[in-house]
C-alpha cells in the first residue's frame, strides 16, 4: 500500500482501471451486438449499399430513380442537407442582419419591432415553425388557382415555380461553382495583405470578374439545349406547371422556418458585436467627416464582424446541425434517407456509422473553413483599439 | 449638417441626465428625434398597427370559440379563428392518450413538476442539497403519480404517456440525469490525467458535432443491439438517456468555461491550505464555476426545453404530435392555424418567462461580484 501513496503511480493505476472499463463495455457490446445478429441471421457488411432502392425521392440535387443504389440514395441525402445547411445559413445571415440593424438603430419603432420579432420567433422550437409552415405552404390553392408574380413566379400547393435556366442539373452546378471561385478569387485578390501593393489593382479586379461573367456565360451558351430559350418560364399545361424550376414545398418551409429562426439568433450575436465596438472608434470615424453611410460600412460593421464572429462561427455550426428536420415534412436530406434505409434493408449497425461519420465530417469540414476564415480576417494585436 | 447636429447629442443626454424629464420628452427623444427618424416611426407605427389590427381581428373579435354540438360546423364560413378546435381538442394536446378518467393524475404531475421548476428558481434553494432533495423529491412524485400502481391508482405505462406532460416528463429527466453527467465530464475533461481528459474531450466533441436528432435515433436503435436484455429497459428511457447526454456535453463545456474564469489563485490557496481533492472542487471550485456560468446555463435550459420536441420524430406523442392529431382528424383538418398557434403559445409561455428569469439574474449577479 505504501506504492499507492505516490502520485504518479495512482495517476497511472487510474488511468489504466479508466482504460479498462472503457475497452470492456466496447468489448461487451461488440460481443452483445454479433450475438444478437447471428441469432437473427443478418449479413452484416456493406455490400447493401449496392442493392437498388426501389425508391422514390421528391427533391434532389443529381439525377436519382428508383433503380439506383442505396449509396446513390445516401449521396443524395448528403448533399441535400449540405444544400439545404448552406441555404439556410445565408437567409438566416441576411434576416439576422437587418433586424440587428433594427435593433440598434437609434429609432424607437425599428427597436421595438426587432425586439418584438426576436422575442415572437427565438421562443418556440424550430420542428414546430417548420411544420407550419410545410401546412401554410401545402394549404395554397392548387396550380389552376396559382398567385402569380408578373406571370412568372407561381405560387401553389405543388410548390413555388420560378424561372431558371435551360440547362442540365450538373452545367447549372458548374456555373454556380464557377460564380462562386470568381467571387472567391476576386475576395481573396482585395483582401490578402501581400497583394496590396500590386500594380494596376482595379483592372485586375475587373479582369477576374469579367473572366468569371464570360466563363459562366460560355456554359450557358454551350451546354444549352439546341434551339431553346437561354431562359425557362413556367407555365400552366393542364393540371400543373412545366418548365422553370419547382421548388418543392418541403425544401421551402424548412428554409423559411430556419431563416426565421435562425435569423434571430443571428441578430442577437451581431447586436452584441455592434455593441462591443468602441465608442472612440466611432467617434473618430465621424470627427473625420464620413458619412453616416460609411461610418457605418467602413468603420462600425468591419469592426463587429471581427467581434463577433466566433461566435457567430459556433452559431452557423449550430444552425446546419438544426436543419436536420427534413424527415418531418419529407424532404430527403441527410437523415431522412438514412433512416429509409434503416426501415428497407435492416442494416441498422452499418447505416448508424455512415450517419455519424457523415455528420462529423460536415460539421468538422464546416467549422474548420470557418475558423480559417475567421484567422485570416482577425484583428492582429496593434490594431485592437477601444 | 450631420456632423454638427451629431456633436449636439452628447450634450442633450448631458442635460437629460441632470433634470428628469417626464414621458412626452422621453417617448419625443425615443421616437422624433429628427424629421427623418419621425418619418420612420410613423411609417413603422402604421405597418404594426395594421397588422395588430388584422391580428386583433382575426383572434378575437371575429373568432369562434365554442362549439356547441362539437362538430366543426360552427366554423364554416367564418373569417376569424376556429378556437373551438382547441375547446373540443385540448384534452389530446395536453395529455395525449392517457385514460380519460385518469387524466387529472396527468394534470397533477405536470403542475407538481412545474412547481418543482418555480421553486427552484428562487434563491432559498440555491443550495447543493436543497436543489437536489427538491427535484429528486419532484421527480418521483411526478414518476408516481403517472405510473400509477401504488395505492390504488391504476397503472399507465409510459407507452400510453403523451402531450404536454410527456414534454415536461422528458424535459425534467434529461435535465437531472444529464445535470450530474455534466459535472462529472468536465471534472474529468479537466483531469491532469490525459488519457481520462483526451477520451472525455473526444466523447463531449463528438456528441456536439451530432445533430440531436441522430443521438436520439441512434439511443433508440442501438441500445437494444448492444445492451443485454436486462439493461435494456423501456424505449422511453434509452431516449431520455440519449437526451441526457447530449444536454450533458453542452453542459459540461458551460461549467468548464464557468471553472477556468475562476482565478488560479483560488485552487492554490485551497491546496495549500491542504483540502483534499473533493473539498477543493466541492468547496471552492463548483460554486463559484456555477456563479459564473449561471447566465449560460439558463440558456442551455431554455434551448433544451425547445429541443424536447424533436423527440416526435422517433414516434413519440409528446405536444407537438399530439397536436398534429388534434388537427388531423377530417372534422378539423383546416384548423391546423389555431392548432399550431395554440402549441406555440404553450412553448412561448414556458420559455419565455425562462429567459426572463435569466435575464433577471444576470442583473442580479453584477451586483456583489468580488
Amino acid at each position: 500500500m505504501q506504492i499507492f501513496r505516490n502520485r504518479k503511480t495512482r495517476s497511472v493505476v487510474y488511468q489504466v482501471a479508466f482504460l479498462a472499463v472503457f475497452a470492456l463495455v466496447i468489448f461487451g457490446a461488440v460481443h452483445e451486438a454479433t450475438t444478437k445478429l447471428a441469432a437473427q441471421g443478418m449479413t452484416s457488411g456493406f455490400d447493401f449499399l449496392q442493392k437498388s432502392t426501389g425508391f422514390r425521392i421528391g427533391f434532389s440535387l443529381i439525377p436519382f430513380d428508383p433503380f439506383d443504389s442505396y449509396l446513390q440514395m445516401l449521396w443524395v441525402g448528403f448533399l441535400n442537407t449540405i444544400f439545404l445547411g448552406i441555404l439556410s445559413i445565408i437567409l438566416a445571415n441576411i434576416v439576422g442582419l437587418i433586424i440587428a440593424v433594427f435593433r440598434i438603430s437609434s429609432n424607437g419603432v425599428l427597436n421595438d419591432i426587432g425586439t418584438l420579432y426576436i422575442e415572437a420567433f427565438r421562443n418556440v422550437p424550430l420542428i414546430l415553425q417548420a411544420l407550419f409552415w410545410y401546412a401554410a405552404l401545402t394549404h395554397l390553392p392548387p396550380p389552376k388557382q396559382a398567385y402569380s408574380l408578373f406571370d412568372s413566379i407561381f405560387l401553389s400547393a405543388r410548390g413555388v415555380f420560378v424561372p431558371s435556366l435551360n440547362v442540365e442539373g450538373q452545367w447549372f452546378a458548374a456555373v454556380a461553382l464557377v460564380l462562386i471561385l470568381g467571387l472567391a478569387a476576386l475576395a481573396w485578390f482585395s483582401m490578402a495583405r501581400r497583394l496590396r501593393r500590386v500594380q494596376n489593382r482595379p483592372a485586375i479586379q475587373i479582369g477576374i470578374a469579367g473572366l468569371t461573367l464570360a466563363t459562366m456565360v460560355g456554359i450557358l451558351v454551350y451546354a444549352r439545349e439546341p434551339g431553346s430559350d437561354i431562359v425557362s418560364v413556367p407555365a400552366l399545361r393542364g393540371l400543373n406547371f412545366r418548365g422553370g424550376v419547382t421548388i418543392p414545398p418541403e425544401l421551402s418551409a424548412l428554409a423559411i422556418a430556419t431563416a426565421i429562426y435562425g435569423g434571430a439568433y443571428i441578430a442577437e450575436v451581431i447586436r452584441a458585436g455592434f455593441l462591443s465596438v468602441g465608442k472612440g472608434q466611432v467617434e473618430a470615424a465621424r470627427a473625420l467627416g464620413l458619412s453616416p453611410w460609411h461610418v457605418f460600412s467602413r468603420v462600425h460593421l468591419p469592426l463587429a464582424i471581427r467581434a463577433v464572429l466566433p461566435t457567430l462561427i459556433n452559431q452557423y455550426v449550430w444552425l446546419f446541425k438544426a436543419t436536420t428536420l427534413g424527415i418531418v415534412v419529407g424532404f430527403a436530406d441527410f437523415f431522412s434517407v438514412i433512416s429509409v434505409s434503416i426501415n428497407q434493408s435492416g442494416q441498422t449497425l452499418e447505416l448508424i456509422a455512415i450517419l455519424m461519420a457523415g455528420f462529423l465530417i460536415m460539421n468538422n469540414t464546416l467549422s474548420f473553413v470557418l475558423n480559417r476564415v475567421n484567422k485570416a480576417i482577425a484583428l492582429k494585436g496593434t490594431q485592437l483599439r477601444t | 449638417m450631420t456632423a454638427v447636429s451629431d456633436m449636439n447629442t452628447p450634450s442633450q443626454s448631458l442635460n437629460s441626465g441632470l433634470q428628469p424629464d417626464g414621458l412626452p420628452a422621453r417617448l419625443r427623444r425615443r421616437y422624433f428625434r429628427t424629421p427623418g427618424n419621425a418619418v420612420i416611426s410613423m411609417v413603422g407605427m402604421a405597418a404594426l398597427f395594421y397588422l395588430a389590427f388584422h391580428a386583433l381581428d382575426w383572434a378575437v373579435l371575429k373568432a369562434v370559440w365554442i362549439s356547441p354540438d362539437s362538430t366543426s360546423a360552427v366554423c364554416r364560413d367564418i373569417a376569424g379563428a376556429c378556437w373551438a378546435v382547441i375547446q373540443q381538442r385540448w384534452r389530446i394536446i395536453i395529455f395525449g392518450l392517457f385514460p380519460y378518467d385518469e387524466q387529472w393524475r396527468s394534470m397533477l404531475a405536470c403542475l407538481v413538476m412545474v412547481a418543482t421548476i418555480v421553486l427552484s428558481c428562487l434563491p432559498w434553494s440555491w443550495r447543493p442539497l436543497r436543489l437536489s432533495i427538491l427535484w429528486c423529491a419532484g421527480f418521483l412524485i411526478f414518476y408516481v403519480l403517472m405510473r400509477g400502481g401504488l395505492f390504488g391508482m391504476r397503472a399507465v405505462l409510459p407507452a400510453d404517456w403523451g402531450g404536454l406532460t410527456l414534454t415536461v416528463f422528458l424535459y425534467a429527466a434529461g435535465v437531472l440525469i444529464g445535470m450530474p453527467m455534466a459535472i462529472a465530464m468536465a471534472l474529468l475533461r479537466r483531469s491532469d490525467m490525459p488519457l481520462v481528459s483526451r477520451m472525455t474531450g473526444a466523447l463531449i466533441d463528438g456528441v456536439r458535432s451530432l445533430p440531436l436528432i441522430t443521438i436520439l435515433f441512434t439511443a433508440a436503435l442501438i441500445f437494444p443491439f448492444v445492451l443485454p436484455g436486462w439493461l435494456q429497459g423501456d424505449k422511453i428511457w434509452r431516449v431520455i438517456i440519449g437526451f441526457a447526454l447530449f444536454f450533458a456535453a453542452y453542459q459540461a463545456e458551460i461549467i468548464r468555461s464557468g471553472i477556468q474564469s475562476i482565478p488560479v489563485g483560488q485552487e492554490e490557496a485551497a491546496k495549500a491550505l491542504g483540502l483534499s481533492y473533493w473539498h477543493r472542487t466541492g468547496r471552492i471550485i463548483l460554486p463559484q464555476a456555477f456563479r459564473n456560468a449561471l447566465p449560460p446555463t439558463i440558456n442551455q435550459l431554455v434551448i433544451t426545453f425547445k429541443e424536447t420536441s424533436l423527440i416526435v420524430i422517433i414516434g413519440f406523442f409528446e405536444i407537438l404530435a399530439s397536436g398534429n392529431a388534434a388537427y388531423g382528424t377530417g372534422e378539423w383538418s383546416f384548423a391546423y392555424f389555431e392548432v399550431y398557434i395554440f402549441v406555440a403559445l404553450v412553448y412561448f409561455v414556458f420559455v419565455f418567462s425562462l429567459s426572463r428569469y435569466g435575464a433577471y439574474l444576470e442583473r442580479r449577479m453584477r451586483f456583489g461580484q468580488h
